[in-house]
């Protein structure tokens, strides 16, 4: 049976924070979680292929213990297994060291035919993390995958989303891709399922259980970035009114267009 | 390497000790405070928390030797040879941060069929333009194109590698900078370089609610992807580089990816995916004058739009129709001329990034949302900038001939 791996994230309810200007400080009220809205087409994608074709659906996600939240929900909406991986040596990761321990606890279920991701995440926003997994798991990958063609025994064939064509491509497993935002509709959490699956465990992996311990590989040391200092955008919501002649207000506008790169 | 250090016999008052991180990283385990997952290293607590309990230690770390990374290097986007503006946008800033630390300019181009067409991009000034040219380039694959990425890399030493934010940028640059097992940082707005060679990357985070600055202090090459307006082409020159011809060995081309059929789009002709949008309202007097407006829109690759009245006079096609009872629309420009700005109209475009009006009313309501009100006679106005930027010679290089 075709084995699919889901990457799936928890991030903030609402990306509408602010930073205090005089203190450097995000300010929050109440920040909740919920799936990364993203991940729930990937979800979706993969419960599409387990109904036509049949397979086991596992999904996998890195966080704080709380993140098991989503893990639940995917339970909800028809997922098999959920892995979470939490350790806190896995504070403070950036695209790379996420990507890699992803890529490690993955690996350490048994290499899956299928990863899916989603395109990004609302809070990271890089939709960098699924192109670095495969590249740690050794396997290729295609980004922007609007439609699923085919599942054949040996690949899968997908559409993949270009800016001037649409490319048809057969990708051989295991391999990954990530999906785009629209590909199916993702299903609400079903009511049945949430009463099926209370009791169903979500396990939990932590470094030690990874074939490569070494602590320098992840979060915040195993992360090759670092934030140097987070501060607000300059507010770009005032509005201006130009008065004037004609030949004044054309060059004010032809000047703008210019700046804006629109000329 | 960076860590948290909590002081334990530090803390005096456990309330409120948690909300001292806005990313929920620090929770009780027991009677201990600990840090979980969720730990950014944002060095909040340690700034903001109560005295003595969160200490921030900064361990040396090990790091490369800087001195063997030389030059700055731009991922040619291209599509069957037809290079992505991008990539000249990167060119500029590449040869902005390269004479600040003396380094060459280079650009690594791939693809099938492409050699002829790397001195276009000699005429924006890089110093060396490595070509790998072959057949089995001929489609965007990411396994052979990270492959020779990698053999370009290991051969010329980087230390910064700049990608345009595209979609074949956003799979391959993660992909590349993986391989070297280093950083990097997505969909940068600015970019500057240190003495040290250490870029300085900044780009928006929690979908642009903040900012965040971003360094890879200890790695090399540096990756960053930009996107596409972000930065300026730079000035045509006479060119000085050289076409360095590279060869594409078997073994990169190995991939377990098919291309088996490429649709190509029809351009779309829906206002909904257009970027920039020019709409006529009924300040437009007369039927022939519509062909003032769309030579606006033609000069800015924009799309006609136009509000309902003109539709029902029958001047412009239902399916351009904005507002209320027609389309949404969020351009990142939107330019009205003569449209008062009535609810119905304004509902389908406000989320528009930049909104340009033009009106001779100062009190019409469209200068409530406008982020520019210009206060004129459209018919003073369109004519003379058509002209100027009819005027406006384009910033294309072209080669030189020999
Ligand atoms: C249920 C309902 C649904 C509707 N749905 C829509 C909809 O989807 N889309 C839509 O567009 N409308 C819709 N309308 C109509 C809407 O209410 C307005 O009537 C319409 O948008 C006005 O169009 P306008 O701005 O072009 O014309 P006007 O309101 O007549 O405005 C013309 C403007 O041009 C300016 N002007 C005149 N001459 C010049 C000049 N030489 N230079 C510069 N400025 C000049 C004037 O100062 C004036 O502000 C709807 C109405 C209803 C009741
Ligand atoms: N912490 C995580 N746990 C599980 N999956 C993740 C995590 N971070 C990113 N992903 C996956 O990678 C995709 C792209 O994320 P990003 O690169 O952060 O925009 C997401 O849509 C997820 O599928």
């Amino acid at each position: 049976m075709l084995r699919i791996t889901t990457c799936i994230k928890q991030v903030p309810g609402t990306t509408k924070v602010e930073v205090d200007e005089e203190t450097g400080v995000l300010k929050r009220d109440g920040i909740e979680s919920k799936m990364n809205p993203y991940d729930l087409y990937a979800l979706e994608t993969a419960l599409k292929i387990k109904e036509k074709n049949g397979a086991e659906l596992r999904v996998i996600s890195m966080g704080p213990p709380q993140a098991s939240e989503v893990i639940k929900e995917a339970y909800m909406m028809g997922a098999d297994d959920g892995l979470l991986l939490s350790d806190r040596k896995f504070a403070g990761a950036d695209v790379l060291s996420t990507a890699y321990t992803l890529s490690q606890g993955i690996a350490a279920q048994g290499m899956p035919d299928l990863i899916i991701c989603g395109k990004q995440t609302t809070d990271g926003d890089t939709a960098q993390v699924g192109p670095e997994i495969a590249e740690f798991l050794s396997i290729p990958h295609v980004a922007n995958v609007i439609r699923i063609r085919e599942i054949k025994a040996e690949a899968i064939v997908v559409d993949m989303d270009l800016p001037y064509a649409v490319e048809t491509v057969e990708i051989a497993f295991p391999c990954l891709i990530t999906v785009e935002k629209g590909i199916y509709q993702p299903r609400l959490p079903s009511f049945k399922l949430k009463k099926a699956t209370q009791d169903r465990p979500i396990h939990q992996l932590c470094l030690k259980d990874f074939t490569d311990q070494n602590e320098t590989r992840y979060g915040l040391k195993g992360s090759p970035t670092q934030v140097v200092r987070i501060f607000p955008p300059e507010a770009n919501t005032e509005r201006e009114t130009w008065e004037g002649s004609g030949p004044e207000l054309v060059g004010m506008i032809h000047d703008r267009l210019i700046t804006e790169k629109f000329i | 390497m960076a860590s948290i250090k909590i002081h334990q016999n530090n803390i005096k008052d456990r309330d409120g000790l948690l909300e001292v991180c806005p990313f929920n990283a620090l929770e009780w385990e027991g009677e201990e405070l600990v840090t979980n997952a969720s730990c950014k290293m944002c060095k909040l607590c340690a700034k903001n928390g109560p005295e003595g309990v969160f200490e921030f230690k900064d361990d040396p770390v090990a790091v490369v030797d800087k001195s063997l990374w030389k030059g700055i290097a731009v991922y040619v986007d291209h599509d069957n040879g037809k290079i992505h503006p991008v990539t000249y946008e990167l060119i500029g800033k590449a040869k902005e941060m390269a004479a600040k630390i003396d380094h060459p300019v280079y650009a690594v181009f791939m693809g099938a069929g492409i050699t002829q067409k790397a001195d276009e991009i000699l005429a924006y000034g890089v110093d060396e333009v490595f070509v790998y040219d072959h057949e089995a380039l001929t489609h965007f694959r990411i396994e052979p194109y990270t492959a020779v990425m990698e053999d370009f890399i290991n051969r010329h030493k980087p230390t910064i590698v700049l990608v345009g934010g595209t979609t074949v940028g956003r799979s391959l640059a993660p992909r590349a900078a993986a391989r070297f097992r280093t950083g990097l940082t997505a969909d940068c707005t600015i970019l500057d370089v240190q003495e040290n060679t250490d870029l300085d990357q900044i780009r928006p985070a929690f979908g642009g609610n903040i900012m965040a600055h971003i360094q890879t202090p200890a790695h090399r090459p540096q990756f960053a992807t930009v996107r596409y307006k972000i930065f300026s082409a730079p000035v045509c020159v006479d060119p000085t580089g050289v076409v360095t011809i590279c060869d594409v060995e078997e073994q990169m081309l190995e991939s377990r990816i098919r291309v088996l059929e490429v649709a190509p789009k029809q351009a779309s002709t829906s206002i909904e995916d257009a970027e920039v949008i020019v709409v006529a309202g009924r300040g437009v007097k007369q039927e022939k004058d519509m062909e003032l407006v769309q030579r606006l829109a033609d000069l800015l690759g924009a799309r006609l739009a136009a509000t309902r009245p003109l539709i029902e006079a029958g001047w412009a096609d239902p399916k351009t129709q904005i507002g209320l009872s027609g389309r949404t629309v969020k351009p990142k420009l939107i330019i009205t001329c003569g449209v008062s700005g009535a609810v119905q109209f304004t509902a389908g475009m406000t989320n528009a990034d930049l909104i340009m009006a033009i009106n001779n009313d100062p009190g019409a309501s469209i200068f409530d949302i406008a982020h520019i009100g210009i206060q004129g006679d459209l018919y003073d106005i369109l004519p003379d900038l058509i002209e100027k930027i009819e005027a406006t010679e384009e910033n294309v290089c072209t080669t030189i001939p020999e």
